[in-house]
């Protein structure tokens, strides 16, 4: 017991320490990625001086306003100033909607993420049931039926998920709106009307690839020594599972929801183009079509952000679970 | 795991099996579900391979008056929103849809490979630099990945193809990297170092015949992705392009149905599902398949 404490203390140190190195990693990758990024989309034959002013234009005039956009400056100039822009929340101009980039991600980005909260509120519950049940019973017909359910998820498109749920939903039962509008002052009931599609389809996706990573995770803990000998002390299956089990896979099971809820960033972009839900990756998906470059950037950087957050998440989770990769 | 042990002593006393004989034995080990996916994979070869051969109709005729319409002995899958003959749209949509993904997962699988293999035997500045381009790849999500670059580069069948496999490269490479990081510290692969074999041969002859099996597994999950990918872009609008049409892009022009539930719209994507859940339950019946292949991307 004396040791204890100074033990513990170098330990929080070692975790805190190991932390700081992996965030320093992820903004180096973030860093990285914004140099892949840039690279790809500056690539590009034609350039935002040529597409603003159209094909008619004289070459004097792209040429002034190429001068203008700064477009004429070497390459690492321009992802010199890019990249300060992006990090003081001013990524540019965006060419179609003709108005500051920030702005119009500043209105679209809440919706996307209440977007991500209710789909997350409802798929984690869910997936820790399937995923916990499915390991209690594994190799039972009711594991195998989970099993199946969730392989079939996570191999089925989103937009499939969606387009049948628009038929049984809004067309057959008629119960719910097809595309989700955002507004001031519409009520709860209303809300949850316009929100259930879209919430629905994005947690179908990620509730299966969360359960199945889940019940890996309880499978492992499951698989130990100490719970043998908690079984062959006379414990109840059901007092070990919630009691010793549980605990002890937290980390890993809080690790498998950060990784899981990085496929919401990829489906987003299928589901909010679907329900014509005003986000940031059906802003994306504008971008795209339009080749509104600076707009495409900044979307492409706040995902891989996103993303990078949650793998730190579960890096973190992990390290601060892991008695031995604190130790190191 | 007691029907397996028989069967193996049977085929190690008849060691000049035939090759019928061993696909016998092969397709017993796989479990129900296993042989369901094969014979969906199976399905779906064909009639990409197969598709306009067998398809009753030009893609492009107008042969129907009626658009949306149902079952007829004439049109099996009915008309679409241009009373076009759905079966024959969706054989050349499937011929599009396996082709490209076909192409691009092999693409994928083997440049991951390949550059798994350099990172392994080459001097270990090489390894760092490729494999921090990889990570850094792969801190992009697939799906903002593909359109940054459609956005750059545009969407002929080509460059989709292309960009598909870039897409999926790194999530290859990683899988793949870690077998062969792991067979590298095997004794035999030492005693290959030793005996001053070259990096080519070990590469090859030593590490590469052993990472086989697991990365044919990623190769099959490579497919599924892509499937989705280039689906999920066409659904969009942004992959293939008309007047080609692969299933996602059949979806996609016929979503007017969806209100009287059409089967020009519910064929293609029933197409879709039954294309990668069979390839999924096949690559989940695999014996032996590593751990780590469930946690790829």
């Amino acid at each position: 017991m004396a040791h204890g404490t100074p033990r513990n203390r170098s330990g929080i140190a070692a975790a805190g320490r190991l932390i700081l190195r992996r965030l320093g990693s992820a903004l180096l990758t973030l860093l990285l990625v914004s140099l892949v990024v840039f690279t790809i989309s500056a690539l590009l034959p034609g350039d935002a001086a040529e597409e603003t002013l159209g094909q008619s234009a004289t070459p004097e005039a792209v040429a002034a306003l190429r001068h203008q956009m700064g477009l004429d400056q070497p390459a690492h100039l321009r992802y010199v100033r890019w990249l300060g822009g992006m990090i003081k929340g001013d990524p540019g101009q965006s060419l179609v909607a003709n108005m500051p980039v920030g702005q119009v991600i500043a209105g679209r980005l809440p919706n996307s993420l209440t977007l991500a909260g209710l789909t997350a509120a409802v798929a984690i519950p869910l997936a820790l049931a399937i995923g916990i049940l499915s390991a209690l019973y594994r190799d039972t017909g009711l594991d195998r039926a989970l099993n199946l359910m969730t392989l079939g998820m996570v191999a089925v498109p989103e937009f499939l998920v969606a387009t049948i749920a628009v038929l049984v939903f809004s067309v057959t039962l008629r119960w719910l709106p097809s595309i989700t509008v955002v507004r001031e002052g519409i009520g709860w009931a209303e809300m949850l009307r316009g929100y259930a599609m879209p919430v629905m389809t994005l947690a179908c996706v990620t509730v299966a690839q969360m359960a199945r990573m889940t019940r890996a995770a309880v499978i492992d803990q499951l698989s130990r020594p100490y719970v043998e000998m908690a079984l062959l002390k006379g414990l109840s299956p059901s007092r070990v599972v919630l009691v010793h089990v549980l605990p002890n896979a937290v980390a890993p099971i809080v690790n498998a929801m950060a990784l899981s809820l990085s496929y919401l960033l990829g489906g987003a972009v299928i589901v909010e183009t679907i329900f014509n839900y005003p986000g940031i990756a059906s802003l994306m998906v504008n971008a795209v079509t339009s080749r509104d470059m600076p707009l495409l950037q900044a979307c492409a950087m706040i995902f891989c952000t996103a993303y990078l957050l949650l793998m730190l998440a579960a890096d973190v989770c992990a390290i601060l679970a892991n008695p031995r990769l604190r130790g190191q | 795991m007691t029907p397996t042990v028989p069967l193996r002593e049977e085929s190690m006393a008849k060691p000049a099996s035939t090759a019928t004989s061993r696909v016998r034995h092969w397709l017993s080990g796989l479990s129900t579900s296993g042989r369901v996916g094969l014979a969906l994979v199976i399905l779906w070869l064909v009639l990409g391979a197969a598709g306009p051969l067998l398809a009753p109709y030009d893609v492009g005729a107008f042969v129907s008056p009626e658009v949306f319409d149902g079952l007829s002995a004439r049109h099996w899958l009915g008309s679409d929103y241009l009373g076009r003959d759905v079966l024959s749209r969706l054989l050349s949509g499937a011929q599009y849809t396996v082709g490209l993904a076909l192409v691009s997962a092999l693409l994928a699988s083997a440049t991951g490979a390949g550059l798994a293999l350099t990172a392994t035997v080459s001097p270990r500045w090489v390894d760092e630099v490729i494999s921090r381009f990889m990570d850094t790849l792969i801190s992009i999500p697939s799906k903002v990945f593909a359109l940054v670059l459609v956005a750059a580069f545009g969407s002929s069948l080509a460059l989709l193809l292309l960009i598909a496999a870039a897409t999926y490269t790194p999530g290859a490479f990683r899988i793949a990297r870690a077998l062969a990081i792991n067979l590298n510290q095997m004794d035999y692969v030492q005693v290959a170092y030793a005996r001053g074999e070259g990096r080519l041969y070990i590469a090859t002859a030593e590490i590469m015949p052993n990472m086989i099996h697991p990365v044919l597994a990623d190769f099959g999950l490579r497919f599924v992705f892509i499937v989705l990918l280039l689906s999920g872009l066409s659904f969009l609008g942004l992959g293939v392009q008309p007047p080609n049409a692969d299933l996602g892009s059949l979806v996609r022009e016929n979503i007017s149905g969806l209100g009287d539930g059409a089967l020009a719209i519910l064929a293609p994507a029933m197409a879709i599902a039954t294309l990668t859940i069979g390839v999924n339950l096949l690559i989940d019946a695999l014996p032996g398949r590593g751990r780590r292949i469930t946690r790829g991307r």
